[in-house]
């Protein structure tokens, strides 16, 4: 860590009115202010969050009864797999890139992201990339059916689609790489006088592991994804044994990245909640010290616990002792962080707007998928459950209730900042409790599904399973209606919404808050000089420029 | 610390290229995908691409270079551009890492316990030995490249290039032009000559030795570390080439010569790459 704060100096350069609002299309397809880049990034991942969420629906259609309903099975195993790789890829991750676009500079007042251009370009290869993984359903052979990991030799032996699926993949890995290094420099780099590492926000903690573990492991996965495609089309053996090489190499390398990945989708959310909660407590975040450590060891442990994916792949037992207690350690960071989540609402002076509910039941639901995360680590329990429908109950319960539910929390939160405007509170909080009852009533079955046997990525079941299913599938049709509310609420309110005050949430002490709202287009143009104190809470500021 | 003159940190205008360069890896995407399946329509998407790219990157470096020379880079934006060249270098050591990682995995344990007497069953007759010369995959018998003709001269060249890229920086430094200028431009002298030499070893392993990428765990290893990192020298050499090409221009002094540092870290990085492979691709 090398803060700069000195390096503010003299002007040479002084003719720099020149940066009116750009209008029309070009706003957006030439954009490098970082508002509209981060609103460009959320609006896709909306829109990735509603495709990815089609096919979960046509997923949970077919298995509402036993027998093939709708799809042949190489369709549904389609379904699947690109279901699992939109949400990540096209949904999460996009969603806490923009989310970090949007709000990072204001909250350590810098004045855009480091790098302006190539966050355009950090979007925009998004869409194409999309837009492959869409044409795939249109060639012959239809699109990847391996399952989000792409396991060879399910990957190594299919279409087209899977080509365009490895492309894509490139394409995205690019975009995550770009989007971080400019995450990484701007909290470096460009942090206003006075907002130190171990004062600045928990947001901008979490974002900042979170693109260390981008950098980390996105050319992992694309360096493997790279060996599937010269294992498909020029001859190597990577993955297959006839040539020295193997099929368990693949899931190695792809879970060295896939671990990792699955806190960078959790890591954001932690840094959101971080916020969320001390505000709607009215207290300063319970143990900010202990969260910033607990967030970096989360960090370096995600890179030793990746074959708790393979148990049942076959390694030798000191590996699986290891990799299991290895996983088990990583409860610890986490429990501290929900016990100072806890902590910090003791005795506050609560309420419960719509972010809070939100958060509050990130809380709740990112345990129990918490604690189904360490029953799976027991290597012994895991060799029953490894891809059962246990699995999927506890990633959903990490994904869904937790970076999920963290995303709708965050954008409740800043909507006004972003706007302008309030949103419907109303709205919000029946959207929440709706959510929270259909997202129970679809995933909760799941965990008895799995320890039943039935096995994930099947379109058709046993007649013993029906029930469970069935519910599932009504639990899911009802929580996509769900998020139909909140894409209303966001629509209406963003026209028609009460005008917001500067500072809605009377608890809410980081930087955003002490600007106008909605924030001004350009904001601190120049740094101010501030005083904080941890979690990045303004105690004052002076100067500061926006235009 | 600050005052009302402060320098603003420099915040581009919109750009088109962007946008282009999205256009671009679209067209290369969609036409590598068709080309690896022998969709003849691919090559035109490949070709696309690459021309839209090459504009693309053109563009996109002379706004830089010409933002640069205004004045628009002051210490605030060269930290941010160290930064940034560190965490894509740290992305492309990441890159590597999967692929020696793949490397060491077949040496240490695919390919002995392919040989081990359970799979004697399922492949009879293989034997695990490195380079791996048996088994049903491997259609063609082929020789392992050895340390000491051309890669040990490549080493040499390369490290080579790496004091000289050093000596030309000091010349950078310390004002003597004709020292940068001559370093440098020996620099990428070498760099090419490393490029020749691969390309001349590459068609000796293919068409004397028998060495392709489907020749098994090692064809494959050698093939993909040495190619990747092939096209890391070539990328790394453009790169000093325009620096070269700038240096000539003027561009840079003892102050305000990032262009400079990042094509030498890059190329550093490039060189260390070299003397692993070294090690664990031709000699171990
Ligand atoms: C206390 C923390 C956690 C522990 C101990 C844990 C443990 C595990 C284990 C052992 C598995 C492998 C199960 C199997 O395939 O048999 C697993 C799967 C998975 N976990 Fe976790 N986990 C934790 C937190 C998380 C978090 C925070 C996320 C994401 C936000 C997550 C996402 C996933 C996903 C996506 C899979 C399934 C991958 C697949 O096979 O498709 N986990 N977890
Ligand atoms: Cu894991």
């Amino acid at each position: 860590m090398t803060a700069i704060d000195s390096a503010l100096q003299p002007a040479h350069d002084t003719a720099h009115g020149h940066h009116a609002k750009p209008s029309g299309i070009t706003r957006w397809l030439f954009a490098t202010n970082h508002k509209d880049i981060g609103s460009l990034y959320l609006w896709f991942a909306f829109s990735m969050f509603i495709f990815g969420g089609v096919l979960a629906l046509c997923i949970r259609a077919e298995l509402f009864r036993p027998g093939l309903q709708f799809w042949q099975p190489e369709l549904f195993n389609q379904f699947t797999t690109l279901h699992g790789l939109i949400m990540v890829f096209g949904a999460i991750m996009p969603a806490f890139t923009g989310l970090a676009n949007w709000m990072l500079p204001l909250m350590i007042g810098a004045p855009d992201m480091a790098f302006a251009r190539m966050n355009n370009w950090s979007f925009w290869l998004l869409p194409p990339a999309a837009l492959l993984l869409l044409i795939s359903f249109a060639v012959p052979g239809g699109a990847a059916a391996a399952g989000w990991t792409l396991y060879a030799p399910l990957s190594t032996q299919m279409g087209m689609g899977m080509d365009l699926t490895i492309f894509a993949i490139h394409i995205m890995g690019v975009s995550s790489i770009m989007g971080s290094i400019n995450i990484i420099v701007t909290i470096l780099n460009l942090r206003a006088p006075g907002m130190t590492m171990m004062k600045m926000p928990m947001f901008a903690w979490a974002s900042l592991i979170t693109a260390y573990l981008i950098i980390a492991v996105m050319p992992v996965l694309a360096g493997v994804v790279t060996m599937v495609l010269t294992d498909r089309h020029f001859g190597t053996h990577f993955f297959n044994a006839a040539g020295g090489g193997d099929p368990v190499l693949y899931q190695h390398i792809f879970w060295f990245f896939g671990h990792p990945e699955v806190y960078i989708m959790a890591l954001p959310a932690f840094g959101i909640v971080s916020h969320i909660i001390p505000t709607f407590s009215r207290k300063p975040l319970f143990g900010y010290t202990s969260m910033v450590y607990a967030t970096s060891s989360i960090a370096i442990l995600s890179f030793m616990v990746w074959a708790h994916h393979m148990f049942t792949t076959g390694m030798p037992a000191t590996a699986q002792l290891f990799f299991m207690y290895a996983t088990m350690l990583i409860a610890v960071p986490t429990g501290v962080k929900v016990f100072n989540w806890i902590g910090t609402m003791w005795q506050g002076s609560m309420s419960f707007e719509t972010p809070m509910l939100f958060a509050i039941g990130f809380i709740c639901l990112f345990t129990v998928g918490g604690l189904s995360g360490v029953t799976l680590s027991i290597a012994a329990i895991d060799i029953q459950l490894q891809d059962t429908y246990y699995v999927v109950a506890h990633f959903h319960y990490v994904l869904v209730a937790g970076a999920l539910f963290s995303l709708f929390a965050a954008v409740y939160y800043w909507f006004p900042k972003m706007t302008g405007r309030m949103y419907s509170e109303f709205w919000g909080k029946f959207h929440f409790w709706w959510s929270l009852l259909w997202f129970n009533v679809t995933f909760f079955p799941m965990h008895f599904l799995g320890l039943a046997g039935m096995p994930r990525r099947i379109p058709d079941y046993n007649m013993q399973f029906t029930d469970f299913n069935t519910m599932a599938s009504v639990g899911a049709f009802c929580f996509g209606l769900g998020q139909l509310i909140f894409f209303a609420n966001m629509l209406h309110s963003l026209r028609h919404g009460r005008p917001a005050a500067a500072k809605p949430w009377e608890g809410a002490d980081t930087l955003e808050w002490q600007i106008a709202t909605p924030a001004p287009y350009h904001s601190f143009v120049e740094a101010p000089d501030l005083e904080v104190g941890e979690n990045g809470r303004i105690d004052a500021m002076h100067g500061g420029k926006h235009h | 610390m600050h005052n009302e003159t402060s320098h603003h940190y420099f915040v581009p205008d919109p750009s088109r290229w962007p946008i282009i360069g999205a256009v671009a890896l679209f067209a290369l995407g969609l036409g590598a995908s068709f080309t690896v399946n022998g969709i003849a329509a691919g090559k035109f998407g490949l070709l696309l691409g690459v021309l839209i790219l090459l504009w693309m990157l053109f563009g996109w470096f002379g706004d830089v270079i010409r933002e640069s020379l205004s004045g628009r880079y002051q210490r605030r934006e060269d930290a941010s551009f160290r930064w940034g060249m560190s965490w894509f270098i740290f992305s492309e050591v990441m890159f590597f890492a999967a692929f020696f990682g793949a490397l060491f995995y077949v040496r240490t344990i695919s390919v002995p316990e392919l040989g081990n007497e359970q799979h004697q069953l399922l492949y009879p007759g293989f034997a695990a030995s490195w380079p791996l010369a048996t088994g049903p995959g491997i259609s063609a018998t082929y020789q392992a490249m050895g340390p000491w003709g051309l890669p040990a001269v490549n080493t040499l060249i390369l490290l080579s290039s790496g004091a000289t890229l050093t000596w030309a920086h000091w010349g950078l430094l310390s004002g003597l032009r004709w020292r940068l200028v001559f370093g440098l431009g020996l620099t990428v002298v070498l760099g090419a000559l490393f490029l020749g030499l691969q390309i001349y070893e590459y068609a000796h392993a293919m068409n004397e030795l028998g060495l392709s990428l489907a020749s098994g765990a090692y064809g494959m290893t050698f093939f993909m570390l040495t190619g990747f990192h092939g096209l890391h020298v070539l990328l790394g050499a453009i790169m000093l080439a325009v620096v070269w090409l700038r240096v000539l221009r003027g561009h840079f002094n003892a102050e305000h010569h990032f262009a400079f540092e990042a094509a030498a870290w890059y190329w550093h990085f490039v060189d260390v790459v070299w003397l692993i492979l070294f090690v664990f691709v031709y000699w171990l």
